[in-house]
């Protein structure tokens, strides 16, 4: 079983690096993009046996307490088989 | 008196911050290994400047699972000093022992360079040596030093005078073209509610010399200092 974590900084907290991202992806030509902002992903790789309720309860934990500031940031938990 | 240095793997202050209390405060210091898990003994701890873990996920992130760090949150709970300098103060956030956080500078840069501070709180145990409204110079060295809070914190920190210092212009102003990273409101530095805890960006324990263009960091230990004898009393 894998989960997905996404991590990104709030919609309140300044980016400062996907501005610059932004910048570039303008100087490229593509006018048309309003805004880019940067975050992090992360693949877990947990036990086969777990059930996926688990699982997930397993990965939300690790988000929430590692991967994520909430000072900060908001995470996103997807599961795969 | 003992004064505690903590070192994680990548902290790279630890011997300065070491060398400004033996020799300018003149007091007992050790260096303390993350791994420990015993701080008895210990008066004040600093969590000095560096790149603990390599500044892996966030900087101090990693570093707030430390078998030390538990040992650090109930010796501050103690009431006891815990002074967290630039990577110390990421790690000191990360921990929760004080609120916000320190993102990206918004110039992208790392800024390696003196910078004018105000004093915005001169009764805390780290600031009694010094007056408020007085303008120190001491360096920043840091890639993300841009510390944000929500709103509901930020008001809480003003009520609670936790901001102690703040980037001001050499005439004590506080204004855009002196805030080195664009922290919210030019804060430099804050303690936590109780006092005992503070963390800021600059490096006093860099400025604590002639030779090295500012002495004016020595008072900030002195002040710790003298709040740990009266606590000893």
């Amino acid at each position: 079983m894998k989960a997905k974590v996404y991590v990104t900084l709030k919609p309140s907290v300044l980016d400062p690096q996907g501005k610059a991202i932004h910048h570039s992806v303008e100087l490229l030509g593509f006018g048309q993009v309003t805004d880019i902002r940067q975050g992090k992903y992360f693949e877990i790789a947990l036990d086969a046996e777990l059930s996926e309720a688990d699982a997930r309860k397993s990965a939300e934990k690790i988000a929430k307490d590692v991967l994520a500031n909430p000072v900060i940031e908001d995470y996103k938990v997807e599961m795969v088989k | 008196m003992k004064f505690g240095v903590i070192v994680f793997p990548g902290s790279n202050c630890d011997h300065d911050a070491y060398h400004v209390v033996s020799k300018h405060v003149g007091q007992p210091v050790d260096f303390i290994w993350h791994k420990e898990t015993d701080l008895s003994g210990f008066d004040a701890l600093i969590v000095p400047g560096g790149f603990s873990y390599g500044d892996y996920l966030r900087a101090g992130a990693l570093a707030q699972f430390s078998p030390v760090m538990t040992a650090v949150k109930d010796f501050a709970a103690q009431g006891k000093f815990v002074f967290g300098i630039c990577n110390g103060f990421q790690i000191l956030c990360e921990a929760g022992l004080l609120p916000g956080a320190l993102i990206r500078n918004q110039n992208l840069h790392f800024i390696c360079r003196h910078v004018t501070l105000k004093v915005e709180n001169d009764n805390t145990p780290y600031t009694s040596e010094l007056e408020a409204g007085e303008i120190l110079t001491i360096p920043i060295a840091h890639a993300e030093g841009n510390y944000v809070c929500d709103d509901e914190t930020f008001q809480q920190l003003e009520e609670n005078n936790q901001i102690v210092f703040r980037y001001c212009d050499e005439t004590g102003e506080i204004t855009d073209e002196s805030n080195p990273n664009g922290a919210r409101s030019n804060i430099a530095g804050i303690s936590n509610l109780e006092r005992n805890v503070l963390g800021m960006m600059p490096h006093p324990e860099r400025a604590c010399e002639e030779l090295l263009g500012s002495n004016d960091g020595q008072n900030i230990f002195r002040s710790l200092t003298n709040a740990i004898a009266k606590n000893d009393l």
